[in-house]
């Protein structure tokens, strides 16, 4: 997947999470949790989505590396091939 | 039969509905375990005189706007996936406190209450200022938070004991489980649902929450199994939780237990020793329900809640007679942005003492009821000088009905003083959620099954 891929796939898993949130925006070096209304509960669904659609396990001690959409799509892109 | 699942919840309340959501949407197999033919629990619905009734909330706390962030209402939806307009929340017109000496109004907008307070106990409202920084700091929904009583806390802040008397009163009969004070935590999670974001309604009531819920359960898979209730949870020579008899006699096992139950009531179905037993709550209420030809809108009335006192100070304690008409909070339930009735509501809750209700024989029970209403009527009439309503229909539920419906030992509402913020009982595998996971009223109850299912059900594999 190109790194393009991964982002959207992201993206999608966001806007599914924050029903209320325009995810149009997003810059991607910026903290999501800056720019969107995510806490740490928010982060689980993102990583319990990640696993349920792409079949991909994030452990905990690598949520750090959600942090913002350009760290997310370093850390995942390896994962998605 | 033995049936097997990945997690089992007991109960279909707000906490049950909302946990069982979470690990069904995450496709663990869950099954809710409920003793009743119908779901919601503490907060329910029934049919009578061809009316809708609703039993539990006189309102759901916790509103905010549609994109407040980081707020418990927009949390618990966005983790259900729920969107906000879902709910058709209306807000309170407003709300009073009214003592012997003193009347402060509050509604969805601090400056009311602040400007009630300026006016009503001037030398205290730089006091309240601080309190309310003090409050907005405050992270009350960390589990490790230490066991405060919030009397001592507030009272470094506000000196006048009438005010704080007061602003304690709302909080107290809508979600303390212990008498005449509660923990710090708990002070700031209502503060905060209820002065400092407010009172609301859905369309229809309760039964919009709880209907939104099963939906959603449905929809991801989960299960109820209706009257089915818990006979016995047993463990293993571990001490970790190895099956669940129900009355029925079926076993169903999980890995995974949470219950709804109440501390002492899942304590009580745990087989074999347990040197645990969390003390049964004291507080627990009568409430009467009457309809009318006319709304209170109409003979003047345009309060949501009125939080009654007729003391100089607020005893929010089990009382020595068997109700307490001295205080009450009345709910016009009409009185919402949105009004959802053609009849006129009151919903009137009265402290009342467990043991002496419990104790009667029918006959005295009924005539117990009759006068609970009776001064129920009388109350109206006080609060609506204006009142010429004709009474449609009657109601009344009494600490026995409570017990009776909820399983709850004494008929409380608010559950146990004993609360376990972070869920764990002294069984492994088996954690609580809703009123005795310390997380209160609706929005807090489907946190706290929210937020057990994530720890428990979800993070832990």
């Amino acid at each position: 997947m190109t790194r393009e891929d991964v982002r959207q796939a992201v993206v999608d898993i966001i806007a599914d999470i924050a029903l209320d949130d325009d995810v149009n925006g997003i810059n991607d070096e910026v903290a999501l949790r800056d720019q969107l209304d995510l806490d740490s509960m928010d982060f689980l669904d993102i990583v319990m989505e990640l696993k349920k659609r792409h079949k991909i396990e994030v452990p905990q001690e690598d949520y750090p590396q959600l942090a913002s959409m350009k760290s997310c799509v370093d850390y995942l892109q390896p994962k998605f091939q | 039969m033995t049936k097997t699942y990945d997690a089992i919840v007991i109960g279909a309340g707000m906490s049950g509905l909302a946990a069982a959501i979470r690990l069904a949407m995450y496709d663990k197999k869950v099954c809710i375990l409920e003793k009743h033919t119908i779901s919601g629990g503490l907060n329910s619905y029934y049919q009578r005189a061809k009316r809708p009734f609703d039993v539990g909330l006189h309102a759901m706390t916790n509103f905010v706007p549609k994109g407040t962030k980081a707020a418990p209402m927009s949390k618990l939806l966005k983790q259900l996936r729920i969107p906000y307009e879902a709910l058709e929340l209306s807000e309170q017109n407003y709300s009073k406190i009214t003592f012997p000496d003193y009347e402060l109004s509050f509604s969805n907008n601090l400056e009311l209450l602040l400007s009630e307070i300026e006016k009503n106990f001037p030398d205290e409202i730089d006091g309240f200022n601080k309190l309310l920084q003090k409050i907005r700091e405050f992270n009350e929904v960390a589990l490790d938070n230490e066991t405060v009583m919030a009397k001592d806390v507030v009272s470094h802040f506000i000196k006048n004991e009438s005010l704080l008397e007061m602003i304690f009163c709302p909080l107290l009969i809508y979600g303390s489980a212990w008498e005449n004070d509660m923990d710090f935590s708990q002070f700031v999670i209502m503060f905060k649902s209820i002065y400092l974001e407010g009172f609301c309604r859905p369309k229809n009531g309760v039964r919009t929450v709880i209907n939104l819920l099963l939906e959603k359960l449905e929809n991801v898979g989960g299960e109820i199994h209706f009257r089915t209730e818990v006979a016995a949870i047993r463990t293993n020579h571990d001490g970790a939780i190895s099956e669940i008899e129900t009355k029925k006699g079926e076993i169903y096992k999980a890995p995974v237990v949470l219950s709804s139950m109440g501390y002492p009531e899942t304590m009580n179905v745990l087989d074999g020793e347990n040197n645990y037993s969390p003390r049964v709550g004291k507080m627990t209420f009568t409430e009467s329900i009457m309809l009318l030809d006319k709304k209170p809108s109409e003979m003047g009335q345009n309060a949501t809640i009125i939080f009654y006192n007729n003391r100089p100070k607020y005893l929010y304690r089990k009382p020595t007679e068997i109700y307490d008409n001295q205080s009450a909070v009345v709910c016009f339930p009409n009185n919402f942005g949105h009004d959802d009735y053609e009849d006129g509501w009151i919903r009137m809750t009265n402290m009342a003492n467990y043991e002496l209700w419990k104790e009667l024989e029918r006959p005295e029970y009924l005539k117990e009821k009759e006068r609970v209403f009776n001064d129920s009527v009388e109350l109206a009439k006080k609060l609506i000088p204006n009142f010429d309503a004709n009474i449609l229909v009657k109601d009344t539920f009494s600490p026995t009905t409570i017990e009776r419906y909820t399983g709850h030992f004494g008929g409380t509402v608010y559950g146990s003083p004993d609360k376990s913020r972070d869920g764990k009982t002294p069984v492994k595998g088996l954690y609580l959620i809703g009123t005795d996971q310390g997380f209160l009223g609706i929005v807090g109850s489907m946190l706290s099954g929210i937020s057990m299912a994530n720890l428990y059900g979800l993070m832990e594999n």
